[in-house]
């Protein structure tokens, strides 16, 4: 078993300078010709930026591309919730900008948890993704003289983030969303709508098809391919409590994890610093007011406990501007997980503001002063907008209250520089792969991501891998697929039939709760280890006890979060066995056991220079942890410092 | 606050539907709308009935996923809001809403609220996009854009297809969708090679699809969540004449 | 070729003028173009009917001019009958456009709402169809009444270019007279709405001007409302007699 392993976690990166990798790898890749393109089938499960856009340049190539989606639309992916911006190497504004320091700061940013090459690659191809937007026709935000504005994000002193008003990837997702409809209408891709991918089936170890199900008349169905993508998102739903749309959710991953693929560095979860706080106990979702805010919001706290006047009636010397205060060269732009925590510790110290004191101010009255309301609302009209209508406060007049929250996944299934997992053809991309973001993602770096996986970087290795193996022919009637979805079928017969007493819902708002609680902003020893006891009590209590309405033929949505649900109760216990592994502090994973004496992340870089790669070792939470040694050649290892 | 919910129910597109009466307690002024049918099918499950069906995703009023008639209004009559977006402090103690779905040929009822919307989908097939294969694309800066133009283009790209246009149109007609789509990618430089075909291939799946006629009624503007303005409509009317005239066929 | 290809290809293909008019979009241009003939006729129709005002012989001349003008070129009455068709067919277009939108509009909603709520529209847009169909009752009637004398007088009391008298001793009948104004309050509804939507139909309504257009378009159809009932009321009120 063991060298199969080493073979396993091989990352495939290329030899050769850190700037000539990507080429180098172009060049050696094997190419398909295009006669014989239309005989390859391949299945994209996702249709957000990372998927939409696969599907859409694959498609254009020449493939045969199946691409799947629960929603009733592509153009409904989650990424179209987006708000702030996209960065780019592009150095428009003249102001010291490059590639290789988009590839520093993503590496700082990540707090040294990334793979050196693979973000090298992502600077690299930042540059080509505007581009091609452009072309599609992204109306992103210009100058008067009709060039391209940017403006600078949190965890960074350049300009470098193109943005659409407040709705960017709203805009780049309709871009790739009508490349992909153009493709459907050309009849290279074929678009499964509102189907939702339920398991992976393999054949001889190679991953080969899926089983899905129609959410619409309940129908299980098999898909065959030669080769399969997943590009499904981020789990940020674990937490119940999240920025993320309702349905986001980890069964496409999860169920491939099940079938061995390894999952990387589960624990590694964003905690966005603006939002809006929790208002109600029937609270669904959470709702992000974009970080651009940082740029000219200053955020503040009274210096006082408890102190309830309201925000105007604190004069200058009794607020606490903490954040301009201990990081005075980075001040309201700090890295989120910097912002998080230093919300998290005000509060606790009993400082926050508004219902429960759970919230912060960020405050606009300076920028009101001095750009004018005028600018401010050209800028942020629409955020302030929503605010408003959410909170039914005026942000022009009083300060807005913030509070972090549960917003993106690092974490996801591990893939080699090829972007393939650990299951031959099985690629992953977007959020839901664990690549390039570290510990810790910087603002405006995920589209980027998303869209450099999708057009740029799978057209080029899945045409390899497709070129470099010889693929039998397999379709639906192989023994693989009928054996695998009677399984699916089985296990929703089953989750319907447990006929108990408690909802989805209660049992997910019950995991969420204790994700948060003990595996949130701060996580101890004790925290991880009661929920590795109480997450499995729930599980078994959902497997008895969960009420299922209806029948599974038949449009059923608590069906559908069933399923999602009963994969966050798995997933949930290997997050915090992960968070419990790895005994430092690094980014968004913050061990209250390992940290500076002021309270800074302190990482353990003998022990833990590495990213975790978990293999699923059958039902009941049986893991066993792989290692991938990370080396750092061009960006030296430092505690990071924002002060 | 407690109300009465008077909500469309139907088990699948061929069943026949019906209304029915249903009282929700103890719903508080910070919910959203979507929070206090939640809070509906908890209780409902709790009874072992069915829960309503109603789509929803993002829950910020950009999936565009949502959308279902309150009292007559296509998302609850707050301009420039989504249901999900719409908070339950509009709404008073003792208050009686009708839920219904959106209603249009074009968009059969799959269950209770939720409709069947893919001819958007297939009237962006039919030209609503920008023909750019991957990598072949100039500098970004290398295309200047009027900052006017990108305004409008960004104004009419703000359409999230939620369909509220149709429901409110009293001729059931997608104009205010097609128009903001044509509008966009037509306002553009990079869009004018394919100006004529993307106006009458567009218009012409419109048409297909059955969607209705407009006669500037202007119920769609007044719902459209994102404020999308009937001159749009105008603009397209004038590039399909125009296509037609320049148009050499081929 | 995929459906929605081949749907592209042959909405570009075919004929420009039958393609337009195929779409809902072409017709409604129709709807926009003849209206604003049938609009240039009443505008200079009631023009020609305040004359009433100014004596028998005004407007019996101007009756008899319709008919001459043109002369020597074109023989007596041609340019009133190359009117009448252009008019004639103008209304043909225009209804029929009329009703085939109108039956596309029922079947693209089968199944209506139990509580739809109109916050924008107007009365004038709501009423656009029955009164179409009231005006086209109106006009077939008055064509008959005025222009043939075939109806809603006595025998022998219709005299071809005589039209003061024939106004006259049409309106002293007064359920006529009632029906005319009826008619035109319909008009008046129907251009209500009616000019407004078509320059917005044909894309000159904008951001800025469009609250302007709708008043204009209301003032203008309270003109005309006006000019044409002036003479049944007169007539009534025994003012012209
Ligand atoms: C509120 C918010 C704001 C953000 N703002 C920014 C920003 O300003 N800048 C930035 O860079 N990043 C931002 N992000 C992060 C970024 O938007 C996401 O990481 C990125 O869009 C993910 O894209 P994706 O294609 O990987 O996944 P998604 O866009 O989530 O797409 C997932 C797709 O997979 C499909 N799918 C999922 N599961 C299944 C299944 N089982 N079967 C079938 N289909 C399935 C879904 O239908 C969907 O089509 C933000 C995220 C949020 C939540
Ligand atoms: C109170 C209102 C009206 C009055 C008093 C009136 C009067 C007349 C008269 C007297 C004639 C005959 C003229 C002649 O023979 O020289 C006439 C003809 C005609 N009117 Fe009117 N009319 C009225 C309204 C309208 C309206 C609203 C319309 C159309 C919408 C209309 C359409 C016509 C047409 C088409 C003719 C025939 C012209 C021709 O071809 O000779 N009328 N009208
Ligand atoms: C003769 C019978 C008539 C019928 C059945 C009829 C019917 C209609 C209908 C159904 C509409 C569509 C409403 C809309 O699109 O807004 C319409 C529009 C219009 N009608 Fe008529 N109408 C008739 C006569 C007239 C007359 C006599 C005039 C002018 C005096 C006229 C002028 C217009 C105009 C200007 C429009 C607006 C066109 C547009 O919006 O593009 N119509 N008519
Ligand atoms: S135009 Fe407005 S109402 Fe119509 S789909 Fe787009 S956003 Fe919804
Ligand atoms: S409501 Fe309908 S009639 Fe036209 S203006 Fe809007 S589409
Ligand atoms: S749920 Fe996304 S717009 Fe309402």
């Amino acid at each position: 078993m063991e060298p199969a392993r080493i073979e396993m976690l091989e990352s495939k990166i290329p030899s050769g300078p850190i700037e000539r990798k990507w080429e180098k790898a172009r060049f050696d890749m094997k190419l398909v010709n295009p006669a014989n393109r239309r005989k390859h089938r391949i299945i994209i499960v996702g249709s957000g930026l990372a998927g939409a856009s696969a599907a859409a340049s694959l498609g254009q190539q020449g493939y045969n591309v199946d691409c799947f989606s629960f929603h009733d639309s592509p153009r409904r992916a989650h990424s179209i919730a987006a708000q702030g911006g996209i960065n780019a190497a592009k150095n428009y504004r003249n102001d010291g900008d490059s590639i290789f320091r988009l590839f520093y700061d993503t590496v700082k940013g990540g707090d040294f948890r990334a793979r050196e090459a693979n973000v090298y690659r992502l600077a690299q191809i930042s540059v080509n993704i505007i581009d091609q937007c452009v072309a599609q026709g992204v109306p992103f935000a210009r100058e008067y003289g009709g060039l391209l504005d940017t403006r600078s994000f949190g965890g960074v002193q350049v300009s470098r983030t193109f943005y659409a008003r407040g709705q960017t990837g709203q805009q780049l997702l309709l871009g790739a969303y009508q490349a992909l409809e153009e493709q459907v209408a050309a009849g290279s891709v074929k678009m499964h709508s509102r189907s939702e991918m339920l398991d992976l089936v393999l054949v001889n170890g190679r991953a080969r098809g899926i089983i899905t199900r129609d959410l619409v008349s309940g129908a299980i169905e098999s898909h065959a391919a030669d080769v399969v993508v997943l590009a499904t998102g981020g789990y940020g739903n674990v937490f119940y409590l999240s920025t993320n749309a309702k349905g986001s959710n980890a069964t496409a991953i999860w169920r491939a994890h099940r079938r061995g693929a390894l999952f990387g560095n589960p624990c590694f979860t964003q905690i966005h610093p603006t939002c809006i706080p929790v208002s109600n106990e029937n609270q669904s979702k959470l709702t992000l007011m974009s970080e651009s805010l940082r740029n000219d919001g200053r955020v503040w706290v009274p210096k006082k406990k408890g102190d309830n006047r309201a925000p105007a009636g604190i004069p200058e010397d009794e607020r606490d501007y903490y954040l301009e205060r201990r990081y005075p060269s980075f001040g309201n732009l700090v890295p989120r997980d910097v912002a998080s925590r230093n919300a998290k510790e005000v509060c606790d110290e009993g400082r926050g503001v508004g219902p429960g004191g759970q919230g912060v101010y960020l405050d606009f009255a300076d920028a009101i002063g001095r750009l004018g309301e005028a600018q401010v609302r050209e800028k942020y009209g629409n955020l302030f907008d929503m605010y408003e209508e959410i909170t039914g406060e005026n942000a022009y007049k009083v300060p807005m209250r913030i509070f972090p929250a549960v917003h993106y996944t690092m974490g996801g299934l591990w893939v080699d520089y090829q972007l393939m997992s650990t299951l031959p053809g099985l690629f992953v991309a977007g959020e839901a792969n664990f690549s390039d973001h570290g510990a810790n993602r910087l603002g405006a770096s995920a589209l980027m991501q998303g869209l450099a996986d999708g057009y740029f970087i799978l057209p080029y290795t899945l045409p390899n891998y497709i070129a470099s193996n010889t693929l039998e022919k397999v379709d639906t009637s192989h023994p693989a697929f009928a054996e695998v979805k009677d399984e699916v079928a089985k296990r929703v017969a089953r989750m319907v039939n447990v006929r108990g007493k408690r909802t989805v819902d209660s049992i997910h708002k019950e995991l969420g709760r204790m994700m948060w609680e003990n595996c949130g902003m701060a996580r101890t020893e004790a925290g991880l280890r009661s929920n590795l006891a109480g997450i499995p009590a729930l599980r078994e209590e959902f497997w008895h006890n969960v009420n299922i309405i209806g029948s599974g033929e038949e449009l059923n949505q608590s069906l559908e979060k069933a399923g999602r649900v009963a994969d966050f109760l798995e997933l949930g216990e290997l997050i915090c066995l992960d968070a419990l592994q790895r005994a430092e502090s690094c980014g968004g994973h913050f061990r209250v056991e390992s940290q500076t004496p002021d309270g800074e992340a302190l990482r353990d870089d003998e022990r833990f220079s590495y990213a975790s790669a978990w293999e699923w070792k059958g039902d009941g939470g049986q893991w066993e942890l792989q290692k991938e040694p990370l080396a750092f050649e061009h960006v030296h290892l430092a505690q990071r410092s924002y002060k | 606050m407690n109300l009465t919910l008077k909500i469309w129910r139907q088990q699948n597109a061929k069943a026949p539907g019906g209304f029915a009466t249903y009282q929700v307690q103890d719903v508080t002024p910070d919910m959203s709308f979507l929070e206090m049918l939640d809070l509906l099918n908890e209780n409902l499950q709790a009874k072992g009935e069915p829960p309503v069906a109603f789509e929803h995703d993002c829950r910020e009023g950009i999936c565009g996923s949502c959308g279902f008639l309150i009292n007559g209004v296509a998302h609850g009559g707050r301009r420039g809001t989504t249901v999900c977006q719409l908070s339950m402090r509009f709404f008073k103690d003792g208050d009686c809403l009708t839920l219904e779905p959106w209603r249009a040929r074009a968009f059969p009822v799959l269950r209770d609220l939720a409709v069947d919307r893919s001819p958007f989908d297939r009237i962006i097939q039919a030209g609503g996009f920008i023909t750019a294969p991957t990598g072949g694309a100039p500098d970004a800066n290398a295309i200047l854009v009027p900052k006017d133009a990108a305004e409008t283009a960004f104004d009419a790209a703000a359409c999230i297809g939620c369909g509220a246009c149709v429901a409110a149109c009293p001729n059931a007609a997608a104009m205010l969708f097609t128009a903001a789509k044509v509008t966009h990618l037509n306002a553009l430089p990079q869009g004018q090679p394919q100006r004529d075909r993307r106006t009458l291939g567009m218009v012409a799946a419109m048409t297909e699809e059955l969607f209705g006629s407009c006669t500037n009624h202007g119920e769609c503007e007044a719902v459209c969540p994102k404020k999308i303005p009937i001159e749009f409509i105008g603009k397209m009317n004038r590039d399909l004449i125009c296509a037609t005239l320049h148009h050499r066929g081929e | 070729m995929t459906e929605s290809a081949e749907r592209q290809h042959r909405a570009v293909a075919s004929n420009r003028v039958m393609a337009l008019w195929s779409s809902v979009i072409g017709k409604k241009v129709v709807m926009a173009v003849t209206g604003a003939v049938l609009i240039l006729f009443v505008v200079s129709h009631v023009v020609g009917n305040l004359k009433i005002f100014s004596g028998p012989e005004e407007i019996n001349a101007y009756s008899r001019f319709l008919r001459e003008v043109g002369w020597p070129e074109l023989g007596y009455g041609q340019l009133l009958w190359i009117v009448r068709i252009v008019l004639l067919s103008c209304a043909f277009l225009h209804i029929t456009a009329a009703v085939q939108l109108t039956l596309m509009n029922r079947q693209a909603r089968p199944v209506g709402y139990d509580a739809k709520k109109d916050v924008e529209t107007t009365w004038g847009a709501l009423t656009m169809r029955w009164g179409g169909l009231l005006l086209a009752v109106f006009i077939v009637f008055h064509l008959l009444h005025f222009t043939g004398g075939v109806v809603g007088f006595q025998a022998g009391q219709f005299e071809d270019l005589r039209v003061y008298q024939n106004v006259v001793a049409g309106f002293s009948v007064w359920p006529i007279a009632l029906f005319y104004i009826v008619a035109m309050g319909a008009l008046c509804l129907h251009l209500d709405h009616g000019i407004w939507s078509m320059l917005q139909t044909l894309g000159w309504a904008t951001a800025q001007n469009s609250k302007s257009l709708r008043k204009f378009s209301r003032i203008f159809a309270i003109l005309i409302f006006a000019g044409f009932i002036s003479v049944p009321i007169s007539v009534l009120a025994g003012w012209v007699r």
